[in-house]
Order: C-alpha cells, then sequence, then structure tokens
C-alpha cells in the first residue's frame, strides 16, 4: 500500500505551504532542481519553471488552472539524456501519462526525475484563464478551487472547463512517485502526499514526514468526481459520434481547419521532428489543385484537410492521453479534444491498450504477434 | 443503383499477390475491371495514409493483400499489415467509411484462383453496398 502523509498547512495558505513542501525537496541532496508551474513577471502567465534557488519557489502556482502547454514535452526535454542530476518535476496526471508514452517511444526516461503529480479539478484553455484571472491573477488559483473542489465546472460568467477535462477520467496522478492530494481533503488544513513508488517512498522518508493514513472522505470524493465525469464523457462521445458519423459531416465538423497544424506542435504525444505533412510529399503541383478541383467541380483551400485529421488519428490516438492541448492551441476553435479522445477511446480499446497506463504495456503499433486479430482477415486458409 | 460500377483500389505485394494476379492473368481467369491494382513490395509498408487518401480520393473499397502469416518475404510485414488494419478499422467506420469497404487477405503466390473469386465477391458486395460518400462529396 502507498505510503501516505498529511502536510499541515499551518498559518500558510495552500500555496505557500506548496512552496515550502518543494522548498523541501530542494534541499533534499538528491534532487537538484524542481520544474514547477509558476507565475511569472507579476501578471497572469503562469509556465513550468526550473527553479534552482528556494527563495524562487514562492512564486511557485502548481494548482493554477493555467495549462499553456503539455508539460509531458517539457520533461522529455529535460531527459532525452541524463540531466546529470535528479528534478522533480510537478505535473498533473495528463501530463505523467503523456510522459509515460513519451518513455515508451523513447523520446525521454523517468531514471532522472521524481514525478510530484497534483490531484487535477481541471484547467482552463489559455483565453479562458486570461478572462478568469482578470485583474486579481494573484488570487485566481484560490478562486478557481474553491469553486472546483465543490464540483462546480461554471466559474464567472463565460469561464467553464474545457470538455477535455469535463470528460477526464483520471483527475487522481497515477504513476506519479508522490502524489499531491487535495479532493476529499479540507485544503484549509492541510494536503496529503502520497508515495505511488519506492523512490517516492524514498523521498517522503527523507523528509521525515509522519505516515499519516488520508481522512475518510478522499476515496467518496475522488469516486464521486470519476463517476460525473464518466457520465459527461458518455455525452460528450455520444454528441461527436452523432456530428462526425459521415465524411461529410465530419469535413463539416473540420471546416475552420486553415491547415496551420498548431495542434499536432501542442500535442505532446505527437513526436516526430518533421511531420509527413508538411514534407514534399504534400507540396503539390499547381496543376494538381486544378486536377482536383475539375473532377469534383470544387475542392476547398487548404486541401488535405481531413486527410490530415484521419491520418493523425492513425498516427497519435493510440498514444493520446486526452489532455486537451489540441483544443486548446485551435486558432478556429475547432472542439478537437473530444474527437480526438472518442476516437483514441475506440483505438485504444481495439487494442486493449490505455496510454498512459504503465511503462510495461507496449505501444500497440511498435509490437506484434503471429496468432492475433483474425477477425480482420477477410480469407484465412 | 445497377450501374452502379465501384472503384476498388488494391494494394497487392509483389511477392504473393500481385504475382497471384499474374497467375490469374495468363491462367486466362477474368474477374471484374473495377480493381485497379497498386503492387508494392510488402503490405508491411502499406501506410495507414494510403489508404484514408484511397477514401477520401473517392474508392468505393481498399483491399490490402499479402502473403500467408509465416510466408512473408521480409519475415513480418504482414503482422504489421494486421495490426495497421486493426488499428483503420477501429477509426474509419467511426465517420462513415462502412468496415466491408477495407478487406486484408492473404493471397499466396500460386492462389490465382483465389485472387480472382476474391475480385468478383468483393465487386459484388461493394455494389451491393453502394458508393461510397466521398465519392461526390468534396471532403479532402
Amino acid at each position: 500500500m502507498a505510503k501516505t502523509a498529511l502536510y499541515d498547512i499551518g498559518d500558510k495558505n495552500l500555496q505557500g505551504s506548496l512552496a515550502s513542501f518543494l522548498q523541501s525537496l530542494l534541499a533534499d541532496d538528491n534532487i537538484g532542481a524542481v520544474m514547477v508551474p509558476m507565475r511569472q513577471h507579476g501578471n497572469d502567465t503562469v509556465m513550468q519553471t526550473l527553479v534552482t534557488d528556494p527563495e524562487q519557489l514562492a512564486a511557485a502556482d502548481p494548482f493554477s488552472p493555467a495549462f499553456p502547454m503539455n508539460a509531458a514535452k517539457l520533461v522529455s526535454r529535460l531527459t532525452k539524456r541524463s540531466p546529470g542530476e535528479t528534478v522533480a518535476v510537478v505535473m498533473r496526471p495528463c501530463e505523467i501519462r503523456a510522459h509515460i508514452e513519451l518513455v515508451k517511444l523513447k523520446q525521454g526516461q523517468m531514471d532522472d526525475i521524481v514525478i510530484i503529480g497534483i490531484d487535477c479539478p481541471g484547467a482552463l484553455q489559455n483565453n479562458d484563464f486570461r478572462k478568469f484571472a482578470g485583474e486579481d491573477p494573484e488570487g485566481a488559483t484560490d478562486r478557481f478551487l474553491a469553486a472546483a473542489l465543490d464540483g462546480k465546472t461554471q466559474f464567472d460568467e463565460a469561464v467553464e472547463l474545457p470538455p477535455a477535462c469535463r470528460i477526464c477520467t483520471h483527475p487522481v496522478p497515477e504513476g506519479a512517485d508522490i502524489g499531491i492530494g487535495i479532493f476529499g481533503m479540507d485544503t484549509k488544513r492541510q494536503f496529503l502526499l502520497s508515495a505511488g513508488t519506492e523512490k517516492g517512498e524514498g523521498v517522503l522518508d527523507r523528509l521525515g514526514l509522519n505516515v499519516q493514513e488520508p481522512p475518510d472522505g478522499r476515496e467518496d470524493a475522488v469516486a464521486s468526481l470519476v463517476s460525473a465525469r464518466e457520465a459527461s464523457r458518455d455525452e460528450v462521445y455520444a454528441a461527436v459520434h452523432e456530428k462526425t458519423d459521415t465524411p461529410e459531416k465530419l469535413a463539416e465538423y473540420l471546416s475552420g481547419c486553415i491547415n496551420c497544424y498548431n495542434c499536432r506542435v501542442a500535442c505532446p504525444v505527437c513526436y516526430c521532428r518533421e511531420c509527413v505533412f508538411v514534407t514534399d510529399v504534400f507540396d503539390h503541383d499547381p496543376f494538381q489543385y486544378l486536377r482536383w478541383a475539375k473532377r469534383r467541380g470544387k475542392i476547398r483551400m487548404p486541401t488535405d484537410t481531413v486527410f490530415y485529421h484521419l491520418t493523425r488519428m492513425a498516427h497519435m490516438t493510440t498514444a493520446c492521453v486526452g489532455c486537451g492541448q489540441c483544443s486548446n492551441a485551435c486558432p478556429n476553435d475547432i472542439p478537437l479534444a473530444e474527437l480526438f479522445a472518442m476516437t483514441a477511446s475506440h483505438t485504444q480499446t481495439a487494442f486493449d491498450y490505455e496510454a498512459g497506463r504503465s511503462l510495461e504495456e507496449e505501444p500497440p503499433l511498435a509490437v506484434f504477434r503471429e496468432e492475433e486479430f483474425a477477425e480482420v482477415v477477410e480469407i484465412k486458409h | 443503383m445497377d450501374d452502379f460500377e465501384p472503384t476498388i483500389i488494391a494494394f497487392v505485394c509483389n511477392w504473393c499477390t500481385y504475382t497471384a494476379a499474374d497467375l490469374a492473368g495468363t491462367s486466362r481467369l477474368t474477374y471484374p475491371t473495377n480493381v485497379r491494382l497498386i503492387r508494392v513490395m510488402c503490405t508491411g509498408m502499406v501506410d495507414p495514409k494510403y489508404i484514408i487518401k484511397a477514401f477520401l480520393e473517392g474508392a468505393d473499397a481498399v483491399l490490402v493483400s499479402g502473403c500467408h502469416p509465416g510466408d512473408c518475404h521480409y519475415i513480418n510485414g504482414n503482422y504489421k499489415a494486421r495490426r495497421r488494419m486493426k488499428l483503420l478499422k477501429a477509426i474509419l467506420p467511426r465517420y462513415g467509411f462502412a468496415e466491408q469497404r477495407l478487406k486484408l487477405t492473404w493471397i499466396g503466390a500460386s492462389d490465382g484462383i483465389q485472387f480472382a473469386r476474391t475480385i468478383r465477391e468483393m465487386v459484388e458486395e461493394i455494389k451491393e453496398l453502394g458508393p461510397n460518400e466521398a465519392r461526390n462529396a468534396a471532403v479532402v
């Protein structure tokens, strides 16, 4: 059973005591740096920041609803070779699961990091976060947590939790070395630290925290959140399916796409250095466009849009963790996260695979067996 | 739909199914002309995007056909193709490309008769099913 401890907040607030906790990590001889979302320049920008000076951690804001990018992309950069020292990285559950996928795809490793996972009530899209932070960016996290931990998904007038978060059934950081728990906790008094691995246990031991059980309400709080998320997931998938169940409807769903490929750049598991869609393969000769147009009487420009999204589904949905950064990055507000999450649920089910679940499960398209999937072959003799 | 003539794109491997198609021809077997053969060195090189592109360009069905398990000239390319077909069958039917339109078969080099029969049956089945919706819709 995982070792758990309660961290008393004392006379500080949640953010202040999280900063002290991270400072104590940095004081550990085995940890050289902490990477954590931090408020930048005193404005409303919150970005992952690699910190080596404990004093700087005062601006750490791990529970901020800002989610400008999936940190797995950054952790992959930090771990493609050994950085020489261990880095404690503070990540959301979907970021951890994306990193697990990247490790399996040989884009990073686990050896030189201690993953500090957070209980994630969700995060806002960039534009919504700016609206929500408004004149009071410092207080944004507290205001968000107060509402989100109360089960709300709608905040100020026009600010709502994005679909990716409303349908996420992984709010607890599975796979983290140490989890920071806030669900079912009195976050004015204490938060939960739970070691999920031996590495995490070692760190908690060295911090000298007393082993304490999580409070009774926690398990129920997590279970009820997950079941509410499952219900909205099923609703959202049904609605997306209804809107995309023919090629023409899919084209309409994606009609705002301008082939900027921001969704692919923002995607943590789309790791190719050069995507085929930006190579010469798609640098068509001008006469080709006219030929296509003549065949059907018209052709949408830019071309290859549905083609791009279907191909991306084939390339990455078995690794999709549903973080929603594709929607966040789309300049034309195409609801991509639900589309890709829905597709991912089918492709991952097909291979009895779940992205980010374990380091041992092999990525479906990286392996094969001699005897399998007889049902996809028409003539078997 | 009597006058509907489906277009079938077939990715056939050089070593088995293409050779079977060749055998069907030299044996003077007949099969419908609806199929367009694309010879590839191995079914293991058929990228999912070739198949997606074929459907978006209006193909009514796509056939991928290679060597029987254990017979692959490159040892295991057909096993990789089978995984990719499994993947595409989890994606494309969701968006209205009926599952019957995407087929994987193993047809060995000596199976000319089997090749001709497969194409005949497939053409019949797709005629029954009707045209791929993307054929006339400008979906790109």
